[in-house]
């Protein structure tokens, strides 16, 4: 499929989806407009551009999606729990193929003035407040699939922390996913506001149902005000056929911490940017991210924190397990800009692959324009250790035990860091049942 | 003592090799078309083969520029480059043919060298280094060629090796970086006029070190030297490269191409002291200096050892690469660059690991001062095939001053689950720690920076050869006397 008769497609849709929202507010009609023309303009990205050289997005082309028509309510709550490590109790705003589902959700645990909802019920709301975060970002004049986010931006979730507010609860923002028929696809657009001295821990979880194609598109805003302390998770569990491309954007300001986690369990064709703009003094980036890989899975992790000013601190540690044919790409970016000074910056990735057939790309990248800073990064591919793999064999492990647990090993390092003790529990469940399984 | 003085004496830093030798020239008109091509080849009185290539060449470039293709990745800036406007051959006018002993070289041109300190008379030669002299866009001098000769091995000017050995070059010219390989690859191959041909055979281990000098002299015109070391089976050579040109207002274009082919247990150690004409602390003129080099570990055991001594030049583009095609093959990159004033650099490495049980090591160093910026760009590819391959990169970026810029773009692609690839890079500055320690010892602070820049980089130094690895350090004991960041 030419990728310019799939882009005609999506116009098309543009123009369907258009008239169904004749109630939307002028400007963010224009933004749509704005971000269809871009898109248009720009087109689908090739492995010509450089940002894109190892992820080719042809599978995505060739696909006609269409927009879901509301029949997604059908799921069970079970499968929706259990696949995306929640239960019933939880501070929960779901969306099915990217529509809102009522049924399914529930924030009653929350203090009163913290605000979870869907988007389009805000905008009817609060216009004015979503208004500057959204028109500000200028994203989609570059990047395609922010553009076509933006053309199609409706429903996504809206979360608001008032300032001082703390919320010890998590909130979990699940998006599921599943062709109804044909190839669905869906657009959400989150906004997350943590206001000055605010704290919270958000969860997006991202799970895919069924054989059928679909397509995920997401795009994130997290904004940090002065003192705020984000904790952040992405945790990704996407069907067999599921094609994610998610954009996350983090502005930091003073003294604001941010923690972003993201893992990535399964799904066929996973992108994810992570964007995180350190744009106050003493403002501190964690970005850790776990990638599990097997047969013809691809992911392709890039981010880029930007350093805009003096004395803030980032951290980044990116890890992967592969096996089976399956493709890893990491592109770590460090940008340290003219007047900050003192900044930190430390950025690891590590790779491990597990078979003869899996291939990794990784590009970590320091771009540094100031001189007082402390900058480093690293990144390492190899296989488990022997020596390890020997002393646990003459401890009695078989071979399979013992590379299973080694990984295990290599895996747990970063749920061991998630704050959040129920997923981690779980998610540490996981990787033991699925690295056993792998070996039998 | 402090910052801004030395800072200052770091700039006003005067460029020793910036004079010019006033010498008849035998040039060829300004241009490029497929007229100046054969002009050259035919001033080289060429064989056909050579001709067809440069043809090649030529047509395949003019395509590429007609394409806009022309790389622009690079992280460097600089005004289009105008090539109907530069002169592609220059050579010194000489009496005969050609000289065919020291005594019959133009004495302008001895003093030229003379002034470089590169002395080619027999008196005064080094001990135990072969020169080659390349004068704009000709070979001067070649110094001990008997001696080498008796040993079997060949070391001469390219368009003297084009005469006497056609069925080498003709073998080997390409094999390497093909005239297709990129825009200024495919320049070179069609205008470029000389350079230096080595030749070692089987089994030999060169007595001394081989070394040509470069130097530019005439005004608007771009040099475009092309070397070409073949190591024959279990033969060993130490190849040394050092460069200077005038200084001048116009930017001059300096696009080389280096090709080395290491045969089963042969070695080859390359090193380059790189010391062109930077510019002035505006960043007028200076060199371009955009430059292709590669090596083939073609055979089983060989092993090719790049060292880079990058101080000079506006402008840098250059990756000394590796492929690593036989079993068992080794590449290594070691590499100190500096961009002072406005100079900007672009520069690493490609290791390409095909055979089996390959092995590459990659050390660089970069210092930036002044508003230089200067760039890492390294790949890493280790392919399906090569089994065991086993790769260590380090990078580390110093910066001196507040205007500068480090960067790097280390691209890291492996293949197969045997394989083990180990990348680190790190940017800092001169600690004021370290610094205040070495005052309080009683250490002059120009010595304690000197001393600290001479640690950095000594990962790289002590890979020179003897007489290279003092001038390196002294070239940048100059440069960066007392640079306290």
């Amino acid at each position: 499929m030419k990728s310019s008769q799939s882009k005609e497609r999506f116009l098309s849709a543009f123009e369907r989806f258009q008239k169904g929202f004749a109630a939307s507010p002028d400007w963010l009609r224009d933004l749509r407009r704005a971000g269809i023309a871009c898109f248009d303009e720009l087109g689908f990205p090739t492995t010509r551009d450089e940002e894109w050289r190892f992820t080719n997005v042809e599978p995505i082309v060739s696909t006609s999606f269409e927009s879901a028509n509301g029949a997604g309510k059908i799921l069970r709550p079970e499968d929706l729990y259990s696949r995306s490590f929640i239960d019933s109790a939880y501070n929960r705003i779901v969306f099915v193929n990217g529509i809102f589902c009522p049924e399914h959700s529930s924030v009653r645990g929350l203090p009163s003035n913290v605000r979870v909802e869907n988007l389009s019920a805000a905008l009817t709301t609060d216009d004015g407040v979503i208004e500057p975060y959204l028109s500000r970002d200028t994203r989609y004049r570059q990047e395609a699939f922010v553009a076509l986010n933006t053309a199609f931006t409706e429903e996504g979730a809206f979360v608001l922390v008032p300032r001082g507010v703390v919320v010890t609860e998590p909130i979990y923002l699940v998006f599921a996913s599943y062709g109804n028929g044909f190839p669905v696809m869906s657009h959400p657009r989150n906004l997350v506001i943590c206001e000055a001295g605010s704290q919270a821990r958000i969860v997006e979880s991202y799970v895919g149902f069924g054989e059928q194609p679909y397509l995920t598109n997401v795009v994130t805003k997290v904004v940090g005000e002065e003192g705020a302390i984000i904790d952040y998770y992405r945790v990704q569990r996407e069907a067999s056929k599921g094609y994610h491309v998610g954009a996350l954007s983090a502005r930091m300001s003073r003294n604001c911490s941010f923690t972003a986690h993201s893992v990535t369990l399964s799904g066929s064709l996973i992108r994810n940017d992570i964007h995180a703009l350190l744009d106050g003094e003493g403002a501190t980036c964690v970005l850790n991210g776990l990638y599990l890989l097997d047969g013809k899975q691809h992911v392709d992790n890039h981010t880029e924190i930007d350093h805009a000013k003096p004395r803030a601190t980032s951290q980044e540690l990116y890890k992967g397990i592969l096996s089976g044919t399956s493709h890893a790409v990491f592109n770590g970016k460090i940008l340290v800009q003219k007047d900050a000074q003192k900044s930190d910056a430390r950025q690891t990735n590590k790779n491990l692959l597990l078979s003869e057939n899996a291939v990794v790309n990784t590009k970590p990248q320091l771009e540094i324009h100031a001189d007082d800073v402390k900058c480093s990064h690293g990144s390492t591919i190899g296989q488990l250790d022997t020596d390890a793999l020997f002393y646990l064999r003459s401890r009695g492990l078989d071979a399979a035990d013992a590379q299973s647990l080694l990984s295990y090993a290599f895996a747990s390092d970063l749920v061991g860091r998630m704050r959040i003790a129920p997923l981690r529990a779980r998610l540490d469940d996981y990787l033991l049942t699925s690295f056993r399984r792998s070996q039998s | 003592m402090n910052t801004a003085r030395t800072m200052e004496d770091l700039v006003n830093r005067e460029y020793k090799y910036g004079f010019v030798t006033d010498i008849e020239a035998d040039t060829v008109p300004r241009g490029l078309n497929e007229e100046i091509t054969r002009l050259i080849s035919a001033k080289k009185n060429e064989p056909d083969f050579m001709l067809e290539w440069r043809l090649k060449a030529y047509h395949h470039w003019a395509k590429l520029k007609k394409s806009e293709a022309e790389p622009k990745w690079a992280n460097i800036h600089y005004a289009p480059i105008d090539y109907q406007d530069m002169i592609y051959y220059s050579a010194p006018k000489t009496k005969a043919e050609g000289p065919q002993s020291l005594d019959e070289v133009d004495p302008k041109l001895l003093e030229t060298y003379e002034k470089l300190g590169i002395p080619l008379s027999e008196q005064k030669r080094l001990s135990g280094v072969a020169v080659d002299a390349v004068f704009d866009s000709a070979s001067v001098a070649t110094t001990f060629k008997e001696k080498l000769a008796a040993l079997g091995i060949v070391f001469c000017s390219f368009s003297e090796a084009v005469q006497e050995h056609p069925e080498l070059v003709k073998k080997y010219l390409g094999s390497v970086v093909p005239y297709s390989d990129n825009f200024f690859a495919a320049l070179n191959a069609a205008v470029f006029s000389d350079g230096s041909f080595c030749y070692i055979p089987r089994g030999v281990r060169c007595p001394m070190e081989l070394s040509t000098y470069f130097r530019i002299n005439a005004a608007e015109t771009g040099q475009f030297e092309r070397t070409l070391i073949i190591a024959e089976e279990g033969s060993y050579v130490s190849y040394l490269e050092g460069c200077t040109a005038p200084m001048r207002d116009e930017n001059q274009l300096h696009a080389a191409v280096v090709e080395l082919i290491a045969l089963d247990n042969a070695q080859i150690k390359y090193s380059t002291v790189q010391n062109w004409y930077p510019g002035d602390k505006e960043g007028r003129g200076g060199i371009y200096n955009f430059v292709t080099k590669r090596g083939k570990c073609l055979g089983k055991n060989s092993k090719i050892s790049w060292t880079q001594v990058e101080t000079g030049s506006a402008i840098t583009w250059k990756y000394p690469s590796c492929i690593m095609q036989g079993d068992n093959s080794v590449g290594e990159f070691y590499s100190v660059a500096l961009t002072n004033n406005r100079q900007q650099a672009d520069t690493g490495t490609k290791m390409v690991h095909i055979g089996k049980d390959t092995k590459s090591t990659i050390i660089s160093k970069g210092i930036s001062a002044g508003h230089g910026q200067n760039t890492y760009r390294g790949l890493v590819k280790i392919m399906k095939r090569a089994t065991g391959a086993r790769n260590y990169s380090q990078c580390d970026s110093l910066l001196l001053g507040d205007k500068c810029g480090a960067h790097t773009f280390p691209y890291l692609e492996v293949m197969n689950s045997s394989s083990q690839m180990e990348h680190e890079a790190s940017t800092s500055k001169v600690g004021e720690d370290q610094l205040f320690y070495c005052r309080q010892r009683g250490i002059p602070p120009e010595d304690a920076v000197n001393m600290m820049v001479s640690g950095f980089c000594k990962q790289v130094f002590r890979e020179l050869p003897m007489e290279f690895a003092v001038e390196a350090e002294k070239l940048l004991g100059v440069s960066l006397e007392g640079s306290v960041g």
